[in-house]
């Protein structure tokens, strides 16, 4: 009985190490954002602002283009999470549905583009992008994205494809719905909420995707949240602290909504494409 | 891999009956055709492309036209200190970041699968990491290392453990530092992973070796370890190509400063390719990555599904 007490103890301590570990940077932002450039340059800082005061979010809206920013971002990312989804789902239905040469390719796609080296990418992508007149533009921006999010997608889709009972279909093509109509009337719907979580997820990816903005995007009008938050550090390495951290906090705050609202299914997600037996 | 398994279970799970025969291969083309042809265009042809720029010297904003170099490119790589340099940095990094956050992962993977109270929150924590920008991530930890500002000097000047310093400049404290921050910032991933898996092991098995009066690690080494393996396999590996092709992290934490000291591979090609407009040399940089992280993760792979078979 003591020995299970202590190893309990043990690993309420080991979790608590683990919560602080994976908790502290970000509440030190938090703690940042709220200070005074005068608490800042203080010798010995303090977890809880002495003084907290919000000058710091209203400089960064003077400094860089946040809003502007903020909806060229969400811009990029919407496209891309809406076109991701509505290309990538039928082809998920296939793989999941139907094997076939094709389906296998897919599959290998999906394995071999997680490895793909970034940068033997960009270069003939800046290339091509070039050539179609689609460098420092959010459409081309928005294609790259949707490309890029498009592994992890048809990965979840499969997913939940898989776990929507053929029988179902066999059902309405009984009843005489044609294929199409099966697909759309049927299968769309139940995979509703999972076609809603890996069209999150790609939101969340493209949000804050940086080095693809970095290269494709030159001009300041252009640039995406990440890339501008960039801006705040100066070429020496000085920063304005107040101001990257409220402005880093609120970049963040979509990412967080997002990913709380689909914690739940993006780990289910992973479990029914991937390991499920 | 997870995915090997994936299709190997479709294969069979699947009863090849009236599905197959209601899915003609001209009607799955319709289907498939929207995501391929972005796909051939935006992915596989750039690939393709890039490694035939290794052969090239094409150069960004040049008019003479490109010209055919054959290997040149590789020959003079190959002389190139800097960039052995930087891929020697490259890999400490990769596997600095990997090994630590594997074995973190697998314990609060193993934490999290208890009935603990908590449990919830660490969960929810646990993902923040994965959730944020990385770039935000770089600037959150500069916050935490500022030499003045940062958290972390001010802590160890509470715990007496003399004056601070610079981390993320000091030409000795740089790499530690930013592998410190890919640790944490790949945690949730592989926890996810590790947990997906954990959960997928079976529990009567677990109770009947506790029953049998095996301890804490036995049971871990002969129960849970075996049908972890391939799980932890398949995300050490990914864990290893994402690591070593990771760019903004470093960007943000230290422009591959001071001196080049966690100057990684990408952001040496990226430099080589996007400042100074080396495009056929870049790509060659590139070319070579690939090829060494294949050997690399091929002789990684071999070698542990051998031991296993062994053990």
């Amino acid at each position: 009985m003591r020995a299970r007490t202590s190893t309990r103890v043990g690993r309420y301590a080991a979790l608590l190490a683990y919560l602080v570990f994976l908790a502290f940077p970000f509440l030190w932002l938090l703690s940042t954002a709220f200070k005074s450039p005068r608490e800042l340059g203080s010798l010995h800082p303090t977890w809880i602002p002495r003084h907290p005061t919000l000058d710091n979010f209203r400089q960064a809206f003077d400094e860089q283009p946040l809003l502007h920013a903020a909806l060229n971002s969400l811009l990029a990312a919407v496209g891309a999470a809406v076109i991701a989804v509505v290309i990538a789902t039928p082809l998920a239905y296939v793989m999941a549905r139907h094997r076939s040469a094709l389906t296998r390719a897919a599959t290998g796609w999906v394995v071999v583009s997680q490895a793909f080296p970034l940068v033997l990418v960009i270069i003939p992508l800046f290339l091509v992008l070039k050539n179609l007149r689609l460098i420092n533009s959010l459409a081309g921006l928005t294609l790259v994205y949707v490309v890029w999010a498009l592994p992890f997608a048809l990965w979840m889709l499969a997913g939940y494809v898989r776990a929507v009972p053929a029988e179902i279909e066999e059902a309405a093509a009984v009843d005489g719905a044609g294929r199409l109509r099966t697909l759309v009337s049927v299968v769309a719907p139940l995979l509703a909420p999972g076609i809603t979580a890996t069209g999150l997820f790609a939101f969340v990816t493209a949000w804050n995707e940086f080095f693809f903005a970095l290269v494709l995007l030159k001009t300041p009008e252009k640039q995406t949240l990440p890339v501008v938050l960039t801006h705040f550090i100066g070429a020496e390495g000085v920063a304005d602290l107040g101001p990257l951290a409220a402005a880093a906090f609120l970049a963040t705050l979509p990412s967080l909504v997002v990913f709380a609202l689909i914690q739940r299914r993006i780990t289910g997600g992973m479990l029914t494409g991937a390991v499920k037996n | 891999m997870a995915l090997v398994t994936a299709t190997r279970r479709s294969a069979q799970g699947v009863p090849r009956t009236a599905r197959d025969r209601r899915l003609p291969d001209r009607g799955a083309w319709f289907l498939v055709l929207p995501a391929l042809i972005p796909v051939l265009v935006l992915s596989v042809g750039p690939l393709l492309y890039g490694i035939l720029l290794a052969f090239t010297d094409s150069q960004s904003g040049r008019t003479r036209s490109t010209q055919w170099i054959g290997g040149l490119n590789f020959q003079d790589l190959l002389h190139d200190t800097l960039f052995w340099e930087s891929f020697r940095i490259g890999l400490v990094w990769a596997v600095g970041v990997t090994v630590p956050q594997f074995l973190l992962a697998l314990g609060l993977a193993l934490l999290l699968n208890e009935d603990l109270r908590l449990r919830g929150l660490a969960r929810a924590l646990a993902i923040i990491p994965w959730a944020m920008p990385e770039v935000v991530v770089g600037i959150m930890w500069r916050l935490v290392y500022n030499p003045d500002a940062g958290v972390l000097n001010e802590t160890l000047h509470d715990l007496g453990l003399g004056a601070g310093r610079d981390w993320l400049s000091g030409l000795a404290t740089a790499l530690p530092a930013v592998i410190v921050v890919g640790v944490w910032a790949g945690m949730p991933q592989t926890t996810v992973a590790l947990l997906a898996g954990l959960q997928n092991t079976p529990r009567e098995l677990h109770e009947a070796a506790a029953v049998d009066g095996a301890g804490a690690w036995r049971r871990f080494r002969t129960v849970t370890w075996p049908a972890l393996r391939p799980v932890a396999l398949a995300i050490t590996a990914l864990n290893l190509i994402w690591n070593f092709n990771s760019f903004a992290l470093v960007y943000v934490l230290t422009s591959g400063g001071p001196g080049g000291r966690t100057r990684l591979p990408m952001l040496f090609a990226y430099e080589e390719a996007f400042r100074y407009g080396q495009f056929g040399y870049a790509a060659a940089m590139g070319c070579v990555m690939v090829a060494v992280i294949s050997v690399l993760l091929a002789l990684f792979l071999v070698g542990r599904l051998r031991g296993g078979d062994e053990a």
